[in-house]
């Protein structure tokens, strides 16, 4: 089975609204960088498959697949659409090239969350239509039950949660991509308005528009391609159920089995030690700490200590979000798993500037699909083959 | 084919199709997904992998149905991905369900597709309102039947085919599903029937045209350690194809669906078949519409362009024909709850090819079936070859 | 459908089964609402109806006249290199006559809709309309040549309804 490499990478945005350019225009351009960085692959020809990542009522449409071929050099060649995040088209593009079938296979995923002017009304239109929609409210709630209970058992602080704001806006602000970067006080975050109980304001991130696009290849066609390879070590996903009556409400079980399944793929043992620099999904604060334990990248219930002693910062033993995670680059929906990606594969490449971690060799990526699923997705990247 | 693995089919099930069914989305995946695994003689304990395959959210009135549907479908703490191609994806979700088995990172994977179509309120045409372009297309009022009728007016006036022989599909196929128990509109009806059915969005007719539909079809995927293992039966899944077609569906000319060629020449490369007709006993192309029958062979390479209307009338795609075409009666005879009418026609052949197809049985010990079909803006095509 | 299944699980109800309450539900109208950005090529496609002119971009590799106009040309992939004005004339490719609305019900009157070929662009490129102004629709037919019907200057807001319909017009 040949070994999967990640050789492309082309990103426009993030930012708090786009515009100036349809979707469509959004995707070409990150598209033509994609292809471009991947040694100036031409689609038309090059490409064996293409994967797009999208859900309908995030569009618009009733089935937004029919408006994506064009733009990504797609037309009357092989595509395909997952609903889902980025991370599960990665892990397809994976599967494709290790049938032996395929070499060069493209992944997209975007965000035109400026294009949705009810957001919330969708997201609560994801809720089950006769158990939990009736009872109205804004969907976030399930934010705030999964944060109190998680605080509840494992004795985490609402400063500890806190202050992984602090520390993800602080990185964004070195990250080019990164649309809410800020320098912002612990206290601003807690004194910040209590939306759901106990979760505040700023612990909430924003939507942003964005897209990515990656090129993954087989070994054979990547050494071709490209000085810089990054491979996909290991990919793992899972779903853990949509029934909220039914999930583990402190634990974060999707993401534990996801990464049980990357991690023995990848042969990471300890990950902690194997792993120089992780990129989780951050779309509230408390959810980098839970998604860390689930990651075992520490013990249950000791990822907010870790994040108060500084381990997770840029200079920590082991640094989170470089990037600015999500709550510093904008939410880009289903693009928020690629969003961890593309800054992993950054860093692996050495070209993250500012925010660089020195001598990374292995990377995570964890991405989950937010309210009200059980969903997530992890990837172990190298610059090692 | 070397170092290349092999998947093959070992169980497969289909619910009853019906306008209206009281189970929900999930309660239809469960049955089916439950009615795979006993024909497997497996668990779910054994699915390593689970592959969702449903159409429009706007159906189900649920944003992101797959993860709604999850937990019915089998999927509850397992990896899980639901994959939309529009009316392609009942071919195409099995197509995802191959890659996760010929990777080598699965042993097993449960594909399971769901519509449930009568829940979108007042009618279920009313969520296809959205498939068109919201600038240039959805403020002239498009439907989804009038596409289909530009398409059919192309097809009839480039080869001067006339709509008796069209009709002639959907008497075949209404008929054919008088031996299909989950059938929701098997009749015996005549070409006149058709000719004089309500005008619906000419030159389509209501017996043109297949009805919505609730419904859930399912199979089980195992790479070829396990099949050996569990069935002396196995079904192969030797060529799999797929392609989308330009968004621009008023600059191509819709008499002929390039999409579908293109899809069938990946699938027929991968299986080794140089002469379609030829090599393939059974077909199951998509029809959604009678016309779309004859469109799907021509574009399956099954028949020269403009020729299916004539193999049609001289009932060479009878059961007992040369080439026996939608011998489970199809969409125009069994209903079509879109995904799972597309698995439906995956699991017909499955059976065909098992020799389990009891009265719809073609003769002939077929041993090479293709199953497919279409979607988006006339625009997509999913190819599946199967063999014994 | 095999031999080796003895039961078909569905439990079949009838749409009067839920006026009557005899089978239980939840109704929900999706509050779902979107403000698409046209971009760059449909902006000034858009522009331009209000002018009462249809553009096109053009592609130099290819040599095509695209119209409705796009960024990129998706044959080369490839940005588009220039715009074009074409013709509010062309010919039918093909059309449908509708009696049905978008939730099946019966409209009163039918409306005709078609693909027109427009004239100055590439072969067979075009768009979707309605077509009014034809008398019996028995008579219409396939390559026959039509014409924009335009909004007044003033009523027209930038949208592809600022033409009306097509017209058949005679040769
Ligand atoms: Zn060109």
């Amino acid at each position: 089975m040949s070994e999967v490499a990640i050789v492309g990478v082309g990103c426009v945005g993030f930012r708090p609204i786009t515009p100036e350019l349809s979707y469509k225009e959004l995707m070409f351009e990150a598209a033509v960088k994609a292809y471009e960085d991947a040694g100036g692959i031409n689609p038309r020809e090059d490409v064996d498959v293409f994967v797009t990542c999208a859900e309908d009522y995030l569009e618009g449409f009733s089935i937004f697949d029919e408006f994506v071929p064009d733009q990504l050099g797609a037309a009357l060649r092989h595509l395909l659409t997952v609903s889902g995040d980025g991370m599960l088209g990665l892990a397809t593009a994976y599967m494709l090239i290790k049938t032996g079938y395929f070499d060069t296979v493209v992944v997209e995923a975007h965000s035109k969350a400026s294009d949705i002017l009810t957001y919330m009304d969708i997201v609560q239109f994801g809720l089950d239509p006769i158990f939990n929609r009736p009872l109205g409210g804004h969907p976030y709630y399930i934010a705030g039950l999964e944060m109190n209970r998680y605080l509840h058992e494992t004795g985490t602080t609402e400063e500890q949660c806190a202050e992984v704001v602090v520390k993800n806006k602080k990185n964004a602000v070195l990250n080019p991509h990164a649309a809410y970067g800020a320098n912002i006080t612990l206290n601003q975050v807690m004194c910040s308005e209590r939306l759901f109980h106990p979760l505040k304001k700023l612990e909430i991130s924003t939507p942003a528009d964005g897209c990515i696009v990656l090129v993954l290849a087989s070994e054979k066609v990547a050494e071709k391609l490209t000085d810089k390879p990054v491979w996909v070590k290991g990919v793992g996903w899972c779903t853990e159920t949509p029934s909220l009556e039914t999930r583990d409400w402190t634990r974060a079980v999707y993401t534990r089995l996801a990464a049980e399944m990357a991690y023995k793929e990848a042969k990471i043992s300890n990950p902690w030690r194997d792993i120089d620099f992780a990129e989780i999904h951050d779309v509230f604060a408390y959810k980098e700490l839970q998604h860390m334990e689930a990651l075992k990248l520490c013990d249950y219930g000791t990822a907010g200590k870790l994040t108060e002693d500084g381990l997770t910062a840029l200079d920590g033993e082991l640094p989170v979000n470089p990037s600015g995670g999500l709550l510093g680059m904008g939410y880009g929906l289903e693009a928020s798993g690629l969003q961890k990606v593309l800054e992993v594969v950054l860093q692996l490449r050495g070209e993250a500037g500012a925010r660089q971690v020195e001598d990374a060799q292995v990377g995570l990526a964890h991405t989950w699909r937010g309210i009200p699923t059980a969903t997530g997705a992890v990837a172990v990247l190298s610059n090692v083959k | 084919m070397f170092g290349k693995k092999r998947v093959a089919i070992v169980g497969a099930g289909v619910t009853l199709f019906r306008r209206n069914l009281k189970e929900t989305g999930k309660e239809l995946s469960f049955h089916a997904a439950k009615m795979a695994l006993e024909q497997a003689g497996m668990e779910l304990r054994d699915i390593q992998s689970v592959v969702m395959g449903t159409a429009p959210d706007a159906f189900d009135g649920v944003h992101m149905k797959g993860e709604y549907l999850a937990d019915g479908a089998g999927a509850y703490h397992k990896p899980y991905t639901r994959v939309f191609v529009g009316g392609g994806t009942g071919v195409f979700a099995p197509l995802a369900g191959w890659w996760h088995v010929a990777s080598g990172k699965f042993d097993t994977c449960l594909v399971v597709c769901e519509e449930k179509m009568s829940s979108c309120y007042p009618h279920p045409q009313y969520a296809f309102t959205t498939i068109f372009d919201p600038i240039l297309e959805r403020p002239i009022g498009m439907n989804l039947i009038w596409i289909f009728a530009l398409e059919m007016n192309r097809y009839m006036h480039k080869h001067n085919i006339k709509k008796e022989d069209i009709a002639l599909v959907s008497v075949k196929n209404k008929r054919n599903a008088l031996d299909n128990p989950i059938a929701q509109l098997a009749a015996n009806i005549t070409v006149e029937d058709v000719l004089n059915s309500e005008i619906m969005a000419w030159p389509v007719q209501r017996l043109d045209v297949s009805p919505t539909s609730d419904g859930a079809a399912a199979a089980v995927l195992v790479s070829e350690d396990i099949a050996k293992e569990v069935t002396d039966n196995p079904v192969w899944i030797d060529g799999v194809g797929w392609c989308i077609d330009s968004t621009y569906w008023t600059d191509r000319d819709l008499y002929y669906p390039d999409y579908v060629e293109y899809a069938a020449r990946m699938a027929y490369k991968m299986a080794g078949i140089k002469n379609p007709p030829k090599e393939i006993d059974v077909a199951e192309p998509y029809d959604p519409f009678d016309y779309k029958e004859l469109h799907h062979m021509e574009g399956l390479l099954l028949c020269k362009k403009g020729e299916a209307p004539k193999l049609t009338r001289e009932g060479v795609t009878q059961r007992d024909g040369d080439l026996p075409t939608c011998p489970s009666g199809g969409l125009l005879g069994c209903g079509n709850p879109i995904a799972a009418a597309g698995m439906m026609k995956v699991c017909e052949i499955f059976w065909q090819l098992r020799g389990e197809a009891g009265k719809r049985q073609v003769p002939g010990d077929p041993r090479t079936g293709v199953a497919q079909a279409w979607g988006d803006l006339m625009q997509y095509g999913s190819v599946i070859v199967l063999r014994r | 459908m095999s031999v080796k299944i003895k039961h078909y699980p569905g439990e079949e109800v009838e749409t009067k089964d839920f006026r009557e309450g005899k089978v239980l539900f939840e109704s929900f109208r999706p509050k779902a609402k979107y403000a698409w950005s046209a971009g760059i090529a449909i902006s000034r496609f858009l522009e331009e109806l209000k002018n009462g002119r249809i553009i096109a971009t053009t592609c130099s590799k290819c040599g095509r006249i695209m119209v409705p106009p796009r960024i990129y040309c998706e044959k080369c992939f490839k940005p588009t290199d220039g715009w074009t004005y074409v013709k509010d004339t062309g010919v039918i490719n093909t059309f449908s006559v509708s009696f049905i609305a978008a939730d099946a019900s019966r409209l009163k009157e039918p409306i005709v809709v078609a693909i027109i070929n427009l004239d100055g662009a590439s072969e067979g490129m075009g768009i979707v309309h309605r077509i009014e102004e034809y008398g019996d629709w028995r008579e219409i037919k396939i390559g026959m040549r039509v014409k924009a019907v335009w909004k007044p200057p003033e009523e027209r807001t930038g949208a592809i309804t600022d033409i009306k319909y097509f017209k058949l017009v005679k040769e």
